[in-house]
């Protein structure tokens, strides 16, 4: 087929340059290329603040229905009353959880969540003529997202450090309120893996300076059914729904990062967002939230993701939601006590666990000259995803653990023995633990020439 | 218990281990007067038996349509090997591959989705994925804007998508950064390279072109750039990845070709989905890779010399420079770039090259036969690619929804957005429209305009019929 009435000048003298390849060669391919990925379907996946918990099938499925996948997103409403219905719905369970008085379902990750409620609190401070407020306090041990998050809403973000039970430190917090605060953000539990026990204290603190309380709903998890965050005082909130809500995390996303605020954001809200009158489902757009901070994106969300977190939702059902802190938490509890009982350092040992823990491995490095990394490595033998490394930033050669409720005992058992074994061949060995891991399919990568001599994409024809 | 797989003795040998008497002990240090009430809007657990019964209703109840609608979202055939691999639970359940050696098949797919989208668009670099095309082109706007230090303004053509500039809009303002919107030709539906030069360049960083603009027409790319260059603008090309198989790509326009292209992903293999997830993608050349958002695979080799692949780069993002970083984004898109590259490699460039000459084909075909009905004309003389604009003399709005009454979405309703062009749609056939499904598309319209013609809505209303 040639093209006879789009000008030469418009159009491309060559074809693209890309793989010819027959389909029985792409599915060998593609297949043999997944093979070499741990996953959570086929490994244990403790990574530290990411939620690494199964995928249950049936959400899939029914996401992936025909009449939802074909759906245009500019088709009439009239089109997806029963996609809308879903939504609505999880809307309000997702109200219900957090406690908050409204929620958008329209950011696509939880960093465009994050970026949504400090837009909102910027919408806020205007709405009242008050723009002094130029600042953001972010905790040390923030997710890198909170003070990145603030630039790009044009903030300036200050610090507040932590204090030696791993909690906000109060009275520097004190100390760095004012005129100038626009808000505070807050994981909670923390990124430390502690439930923030002056949580109250801080609320009152940022708001009694005129400031709002932005929750990080990184760890969301380890208190559905707890406590809410709009009970904590939390004026606006993410949610990450490929963490709490079981989405996949498909190599690297698509996420969701709905947002809930109580009364004060209200008007505030990203669109569109899903209404019901009469039975009739509909999309609020900038016609009825005038003062929203509008679209974030070309449609109205990840609505494949969304469809997961529904179905997800109502499989568990309020009992279900209970159980998944509960779980959670017992997991990380008991996953902890063993560790700490074979002789594995806790970075904050009086603290229960929430649903992570960190474990700190100065003393070993001391000892033997093993690192942090080279134990994350050596797990990967051991057939193990290796937990979070180096993160938070402040606890040095740490691992941050988060086992999720739906790993089993046996499973936490066999984690506990290989962390073992690796800590008696650091002694014994330390060579055989610095150069892992040596099962997998390469071993280790040189990262300096990745960066020095950049290959990002295949040169040659 | 759904998806927890702890038996009642192992519960007990866990407390005990713990050395706790109770799960609710765990939660000991949470403040009594936070402790929740009961949940009292989250329904009661349903097995996947039911929930498969009310996920198939609510999806009966929304049904099927014959599909004319584009925008930025397009219909087209994805083979079934694409979601089939896609959905593999080593890819779908994996996580961003920050345990390099674990995560090779992840980090190669991502390298030749970087290596097939800069080859479609002609240029150096690419990066691992961003959320959506109008978010892409959002921090395309933020990376032109750091990369020009001092200019705080970028030239927005108002033939992108009015959602698009929205969107950039809303997410660029915060940094003090401004866009100054064009006009548009009301012939051409393009913009021409006359209008463009009016505008001063003071402070100006970059001028976005969408190739093909959001009513499918094709823009003097060639032109644009080379203007956009002899004043000291950056180029933004804003593109679709099909169209990249038959139009000249970004990185060849004008002399010194676009610095940076972006644009929504979902055309190759992503299905529409009422919106998402899609993803969006950004290629530049070399010279701008330390601008680029997000995760970037570059290949290197392992301690045997063997080669393999790792994250790059990693100076640029939030969890290494915090405040400092060029984008907040962490989790971006990469199920969806998996399914992409599937597409893009079962394809191949001259399957690519086939699927956009057999939408062209297909919206020449139906513009030409629309545009004979009374009441209906094509608007815009100038080439175009995928979609097209036709002009009624009734409201567009009502008769998209008569459409709708015979499984017909029939395209966009222009009219709120672009009110200068009067009453207006913009319409789209993809290579998955039959001809009997076109045919039927003018039979219907031309029904619904001529009975409209002879029974006017607003005679109705004065005769007191509806």
């Amino acid at each position: 087929m040639e093209v006879t009435d789009i000008p030469a000048e418009f159009l491309r003298e060559d074809l693209a340059p890309l793989p010819a390849v027959s389909e029985l060669q792409v599915v060998r391919h593609y297949t043999r290329l997944s093979q070499s990925n741990f996953s959570i379907d086929t490994h244990f996946y403790p990574l530290g603040s990411c939620t690494m918990k199964y995928n249950p099938r049936a959400c899939n499925k029914y996401a992936m229905l025909p009449e939802f996948l074909m759906r245009h997103p500019q088709s009439a409403v009239t089109t997806g009353q029963g996609f809308l219905q879903c939504l609505h719905e999880l809307q309000e369970i997702l109200k219900d959880i957090t406690g908050m008085k409204g929620v958008s379902l329209t950011p696509l990750a939880g960093a465009q969540g994050e970026f949504a409620g400090v837009t909102m609190i910027r919408a806020y401070h205007d709405s009242r003529d008050d723009q002094r407020r130029d600042e953001i306090l972010v905790p040390d041990a923030a997710h890198g997202t909170n003070p990145a998050t603030a630039t790009m809403c044009g903030y300036k973000v200050r610090e507040i450090p932590t204090d030696a039970e791993g909690d906000v430190d109060v009275e520097a917090l004190r100390a760095a309120v004012g005129p100038h605060t626009a808000g505070l953000m807050l994981t909670n539990p923390s990124t430390l893996g502690i439930f923030e026990g002056h949580i109250q204290e801080i609320a009152d603190i940022v708001h009694e300076a005129g400031g709002l309380l932005y929750y990080d709903g990184a760890n969301l998890n380890a208190i559905v059914g707890k406590v809410k965050p709009g009970d904590m005082g939390f004026d606006v909130i993410h949610m990450n729904l490929h963490k709490t809500f079981s989405t996949p995390h498909g190599g690297g996303g698509p996420g969701a990062g709905p947002v809930g605020v109580n009364d004060r954001l209200l008007p505030f809200l990203p669109i569109p967002i899903v209404t019901e009158e009469g039975g009739d489902y509909r999309w609020l757009t900038e016609q009825d939230l005038p003062q929203s901070i509008g679209r974030l994106s070309g449609s109205m969300g990840n609505a494949g993701v969304l469809l997961r977190a529904y179905i997800y939702a109502r499989l568990l059902g309020k009992e279900g939601m209970n159980r998944v802190a509960e779980f959670a938490t017992l997991n990380a509890n008991y996953l902890m006590a063993q560790l700490r009982s074979r002789g594995f350092d806790m970075a904050y040992p009086t603290r229960r666990a929430a649903h992570e823990f960190i474990v700190t491995l100065k003393t070993l490095k001391e000892q033997t000259g093993v690192i942090a990394m080279d134990v994350a490595k050596r797990l990967l033998d051991k057939g193990y995803h290796a937990p979070t490394v180096y993160f938070p930033l402040l606890v040095p050669e740490c691992f941050l653990i988060e086992p999720t409720e739906t790993e089993s005992k046996q499973e936490l058992d066999g984690f506990t023995d290989a962390l073992v074994e690796i800590l008696e061949e650091a002694h014994r060995d330390p060579e055989l633990v610095k150069h892992a891991p040596h099962t997998t399919p390469v071993t280790r990568l040189d990262e300096v020439k990745a960066a020095r001599e950049l290959d990002v994409a295949w040169n040659s024809e | 218990m759904p998806f927890i797989p702890h038996t009642e003795s192992e519960i007990r040998d866990m407390l005990d281990v713990i050395g706790v008497d109770s799960i609710d002990d765990l939660f000991d240090e949470i403040p009594e007067d936070l402790r929740a009430l009961a949940l009292s809007l989250v329904p009661e657990g349903i097995n996947e038996m039911e929930i498969g019964r009310v996920m198939m209703e609510r999806a009966n109840k929304d049904g099927l349509y014959v599909n004319f609608i584009g925008g930025g979202a397009y219909e087209h055939h994805i083979p079934a090997v694409v979601w089939e691999l896609t959905t593999r639970g080593e890819f779908y359940s994996a996580y961003t591959p920050y345990q390099a050696e674990a995560s090779q098949g992840t980090l190669q797919l991502l390298y030749e989705f970087q290596t097939m989208m800069a080859r479609l668009t002609g240029l150096e670099v690419s990066n691992a994925s961003l959320y959506d095309g109008a978010s892409a082109l959002a921090e395309a706007v933020l990376a032109a804007v750091r990369a020009k230090k001092k200019a705080t303004k970028v030239l927005m053509p108002s033939t992108i998508s009015p959602v698009y500039r929205q969107v950039v809009s809303n997410i660029v303002r915060n940094q003090g950064i401004e866009l100054i919107e064009l006009p548009f030709s009301e012939v051409g539906g393009h913009t021409p390279v006359e209008i463009v030069s009016q505008q001063t360049t003071d402070d100006i960083a970059a001028l976005v072109v969408p190739q093909p603009n959001y009513f499918g027409v094709l823009e003097e790319v060639d032109a644009l750039t080379d203007w956009a260059h002899d004043h000291g603008l950056l180029v933004i090309g804003l593109v679709n990845p099909i169209a990249m198989a038959l139009l000249k790509p970004p990185g060849r326009w004008g002399k010194q070709g676009a610095d940076i292209a972006v644009g929504e992903g979902q055309p190759v293999g992503i299905p529409l989905s009422s919106g998402g997830p899609y993803f969006g993608f950004m290629c530049c050349k070399q010279k701008l890779i330390r601008q680029l958002p997000g995760r970037i695979v570059g290949r290197t080799v392992d301690t045997q010399g063997r080669p393999g692949f790792t994250l790059t780069l990693q100076a640029r993002e939030q969890h290494i420079r915090r405040s400092k970083a060029t984008s907040n984004i962490c989790t971006n898109q990469g199920l969806m770039v998996t399914a992409a590259t599937i597409y893009i490699a079962l394809l191949g460039a001259d399957g690519l090259r086939r699927v956009a000459l057999q939408c062209h084909a297909n919206t020449k075909r139906l513009l030409n036969s629309l545009a004979k009905i009374e009441g209906v004309e094509k608007l815009f003389d100038r080439p175009f690619f995928h979609e097209g604009v036709l002009r009624l003399t009734q409201d567009p709005s009502a008769i998209l929804r008569a459409l709708e009454a015979q499984g017909i979405v029939g395209g966009i309703d222009l009219s709120r957005h672009y009110p200068q062009l009067g009453d207006t749609m913009l319409v789209c056939a993809t290579e998955t429209r039959t001809d009997t499904e076109m045919d039927n598309y003018e039979l219907h319209l031309e029904r619904i305009m001529s009975r409209r013609r002879l029974d006017p809505p607003c005679a109705q209303k004065v005769a007191g019929k509806v």
